[in-house]
């Protein structure tokens, strides 16, 4: 077997070096039982041609975006990556080094998690962020925790313009915790009245930017009247290509900014691994979930880098860590970096603009088609749409003529009839005008 | 002493780099964008124009950069990381090709279920893989790493209690040597923690966890092969009691290495495992992820496991997203954003197939002779924590070190001198000092030949009496030497600020 470096007479040597005639008898504290019935049908070892060729085929039954025109996005962005993107995160030194504990011969991850952090502070507007969360469902449901220590209250309010997986991950999590989430009911005209609902028994509101349905919303008079009520404004971006060119949250007064960094770091690749973004304000720092990378200087006065702040977590707190979580999201959130890097201030505002004009191509391509309508009057690069028909049979109609033609909301909300003809669509720097024409015409067909 | 004297700060191949802050040439950029063509904006009031502070540099300067940073790092491609507990073995480049396929790679969570019918067969497939090597009926596949996978666990555990009436069990037993994240977990959970200790020999105590049993108890996390390197012989008996008190049993799959096409994990009497693909199943560690906690399930806590989850219906596959609907009535929720950790999925997948149950097999028991090698090889000088055989992983204790005024943390970093990663230290926290040390299967005789020679002669030089200054030095020839933690954590610097504005936004955040 190509990934196993010992041959029999290794193994021979090495057998009476230890002291024992064979391998089972190095086995021999397990209990007959538990070894009795390893029989497993499964297969034997295949060569790399044998399993390039089983995965190939099931990588051929998939519709891919490289090959089909695709609107998809519902949280999970089809943008460019540069080739000197995925050739830097190939390096065998980031892919398969661990996590930095031993700081000396670590310091390349190390720099570039510090210089993570505060590319994430940037484009949030916040003062700090941590090394990474598992993705951005997962940070946010941290965020409602955290909130919920920082204040010493137990209940959080989730506005219906939320993603609902943020929603149900978050939801989750609280009900395991013994505090409440209350979820409001999917706001798909960004009508919502969340002021109105603050108490004092509150943590935290959670909010999102752009939010689900596309909308824009500047969240300034909400947070001033959390602060006031004395909770946290917890504002969550999906799309954090979005930052470059909209007031961050920071902006608006949030408390903690969470977020999904795929649509910058890593392909669709159905879903996942993405990265958790976190960000919050300094003076909450000892509250927060994750690791830190912070700085510092050697023996020799030479700065350098550290994991720091580790009273938190779970390998020094046990139980009364503020997480639970070990293993993050360390590649991603490196591709995540480069990518800021490569692209830096200008080409990150460049990108945004690009979407931007790209979902206006769409929408005035949509907004010729009848019976259409584009329901966020301000959007990003995605917006929901109201169709005269339900929208996930146009969704299968529109993938049978090659195109991924968005997210249908019912995929969301099954309960909810009134969002059955309501689909999401998003367009990115990836589609061409040919791409929405094509969408435009295939629309109209499917709708006569 | 460090003999740097040249003008750059660079030394050999030991290249000093910048922040990339500090490399800032404002309004480059090393990302061509085809000019956007001229729109009525549709932004409202939102857009912005203010400067965010990003540095704009030249593709040249980036990925030299990162090359550079790259190589401050050590990692398994270019040497022996015999990290305990941690798995640190190969992992092949044919699963970064085949998670690079476009049919996995541009492929989206939400796209019609009909035309991502070879994604779920993928992770069907690997799915049948994790049942079958542990006999176990059902497996949750969301869990984002170890950690969350214990949480999954955990979570089914509480929803099949609440199903049950017995909500009222709160407290989770786990013993003194488990990894910090059993604790943590449980914590998450709601449930108090009350810790078990171990034997003399290194074992859960089966009378002390017996005689603590009862009807508060909701669940007892044992890891096995334990923190210490250890088989738990009577981890049978020990789920056998949790169940008879009716409560169930978690087993941290962290050390699944040592047991993989050896032993069916159901045959142990566990309801609940978190598989670590990034360590059993050769997915990269990325500098601390991203990974995968596979969580696999007994028939009694099956029905709770949370969304999403595939479901074959004839030739077709289908998914279950919505906890409460469906094939998920008794799902507990969700705990992971879209379809789970899928680029995993498809690596380990790569590495399952190529390994094959026989390969896997063989695995797992060259991780064991490789530990198992170390332990006859270095009992020479070092001290092993406990008697008899190791599994894939064996602890030293500080036994040797002792009046040489030479720690645990001395020996460690002058293996870094040595071109070695020092193993994991202090972990187990039951063992005095300890140095805890898995080779894994990828290691090569001549590899741990080399690492035992080093060991060997450090210890032989800590004994010497007069050698705890020189230590103390160590490393002397690593990027850096050894770094202020405790500066780091009483003034936590946690980004980068341009010089000028640091004492006004210390100010701010004092305010």
């Amino acid at each position: 077997m190509r990934y196993l470096p010992l041959s029999d007479e290794n193994r021979r040597d090495m057998l009476a070096a230890i002291g024992v005639g064979s391998v089972d008898e190095l086995f021999a504290d397990i209990p007959a039982a538990a070894k009795a019935k390893a029989n497993f049908s499964l297969p034997n070892t295949q060569s790399e041609i044998e399993v390039e060729r089983i995965l190939s085929a099931m990588a051929a039954k998939n519709l891919n975006a490289a090959s089909a025109p695709s609107f998809l996005g519902a949280g999970n962005y089809r943008h460019h990556t540069p080739a000197s993107l995925d050739y830097i995160i190939q390096r065998g030194e980031f892919l398969t080094a661990y996590t930095p504990y031993q700081p000396e011969i670590a310091q390349g991850t190390l720099q570039a998690i510090y210089e993570f952090q505060t590319q994430v502070a940037l484009i949030t507007g916040m003062e700090v962020a941590n090394a990474s969360m598992y993705d951005g469902a997962t940070a946010c449901a941290e965020a409602a925790a955290m909130a919920c220590r920082v204040t010493k209250r137990a209940k959080v309010l989730i506005s219906g313009g939320v993603h609902p997986h943020y929603r149900d991950v978050t939801a989750t999590a609280m009900r395991f915790l013994d505090m409440q989430a209350e979820c409001l009911a999917p706001d798909p005209m960004a009508v919502e009245d969340l002021i109105g609902r603050i108490g004092p028994d509150l943590a935290c509101v959670i909010v999102q930017t752009p939010g689900f349905f596309g909308h824009l919303q500047d969240f300034s008079a909400l947070a001033a009247a959390c602060h006031t009520a004395g909770a946290l404004l917890v504002v969550c971006v999906t799309e954090p290509v979005s930052l470059g060119l909209l007031k961050s949250p920071g902006d608006m007064g949030a408390d903690i900014v969470v977020g999904e960094g795929q649509s910058i770091a890593t392909p669709t690749s159905f879903g996942g691994p993405g990265v958790g973004l976190f960000a919050t304000r300094e003076k909450f720092i000892r509250q927060m979930p994750g690791r830190l990378a912070g700085e510092t200087t050697d023996e020799d006065g030479r700065r350098g880098w550290v994991l720091t702040l580790s009273t938190r977590e779970q390998h020094i707190r046990r139980e009364k860590a503020t997480s639970n979580i070990c293993t993050n999201s360390g590649l991603i959130a490196l591709a995540f970096s480069v990518h800021m890097t490569l692209l830096g201030e200008a080409g990150f505002r460049r990108l945004a603009e690009l979407n931007h004009v790209h979902a206006v191509l769409l929408a005035d391509r949509l907004e010729q088609v009848k019976g259409v309508k584009i329901l966020p009057a301000a959007f990003f690069n995605e917006f929901a749409v109201q169709l005269p028909i339900p929208a996930a049979g146009v969704v299968e109609a529109l993938a049978k003529r090659g195109i991924l033609g968005g997210v249908p909301a019912s995929r969301f909300y099954p309960t909810y009839p009134e969002l059955a003809n309501t689909l999401l669509l998003a367009a990115t720097e990836m589609n061409s005008a040919a791409d929405i024409d094509a969408l435009g015409a295939a629309l109209q067909e499917v709708l006569s | 002493m460090s003999t740097t004297t040249t003008t750059s700060g660079h030394r050999g191949l030991q290249i000093e780099q910048a922040l990339i802050f500090e490399l800032d040439t404002p309004g480059s950029t090393a990302v061509d964008l085809p000019a956007a063509p001229k729109v009525r904006t549709r932004l409202g009031s939102l857009r912005s124009d203010k400067s965010i502070g990003l540095p704009g540099l030249s593709e040249p300067e980036v990925v030299r950069h990162y090359t550079r940073l790259s190589q401050k790092n050590y990692s398994i491609d270019t040497g022996f990381y015999p990290l305990g507990s941690c798995t640190m073995k190969h992992n092949p480049r044919l699963n970064e090709k085949m998670a690079r396929l476009p049919g996995f790679a541009d492929i989206h969570p939400f796209q019609p279920v009909s035309t991502a019918q070879g994604a779920f067969e993928l992770i069907d497939t690997l799915a049948h893989w994790l049942k079958t090597l542990t006999g176990m009926p059902a497996v949750a596949m969301s869990p984002a790493a170890g950690a969350h996978g214990e949480l999954c666990g955990l979570m089914c555990i509480r929803a099949a209690h609440e199903a049950n009436g017995q909500g009222a069990r709160k407290i989770v037993l786990v013993p003194e040597s488990a990894h910090g994240t059993n604790p943590a977990t449980a914590a998450l959970c709601g449930y108090q923690v009350e810790s078990i200790p171990a034997s003399a020999l290194g074992h859960v105590d089966l009378s002390v966890l017996k005689a603590r049993l009862g009807a508060d108890i909701a669940a007892v996390m044992i890891t096995n092969p334990n923190t210490c390197g250890l088989f738990e012989t009577e981890c049978i008996e020990i789920a056998e009691a949790v169940h008879v008190a009716g409560a169930y049993f978690y087993m941290d799959g962290a050390n699944f290495n040592a047991l993989v096409g050896r032993v069916r994990i159901a045959d142990l009497g566990v309801d609940a495992m978190h598989i670590n693909l990034h360590k059993t199943f050769s997915t990269p560690h990325g500098g601390g992820g991203p990974g995968a906690g596979p969580t696999v399930l007994s028939a009694a806590l099956a029905a709770f496991a949370p969304v999403p989850f595939v479901v074959k219906a004839g030739e077709n596959y289908a998914v279950a997203e919505h906890a409460g609907h469906g094939a998920a009535q008794k799902a507990f929720g969700r705990m992971k954003g879209f379809q789970g950790q899928f680029g995993v999925f498809v690596r380990a997948l790569s590495y399952i197939l190529a390994m094959g149950v026989d390969g896997l097999k063989q695995a797992s028991g060259d991780a064991v002779i490789n530990a198992n090698y170390l332990r006859a090889k270095l009992a020479a000088e070092l001290t092993p924590a406990f008697e008899g055989r190791s599994m894939h992983e064996v602890v030293f204790d500080d036994r040797f070190l002792k009046n040489t005024g030479v720690s645990t943390l001395d020996i460690a970093k002058a293996l870094i001198d040595e071109g070695f990663h020092p193993m994991t230290m202090y972990f187990p926290l039951v063992v005095h000092g300890a140095l805890l040390m898995e080779p894994t299967e990828t290691e090569s005789k001549a590899t741990l030949d080399q690492f035992i020679a080093s060991v060997l002669a450090l210890a032989r030089r800590a004994k010497q009496g007069d050698q705890a200054e020189w230590f103390r030095a160590a490393p002397r020839l690593a990027p850096r030497r050894r770094l202020d933690e405790t500066k780091a954590a009483r003034k936590p610097v946690l980004r980068w600020r341009k010089a000028d504005t640091t004492a006004e936004v210390a100010k701010q955040a004092a305010e």
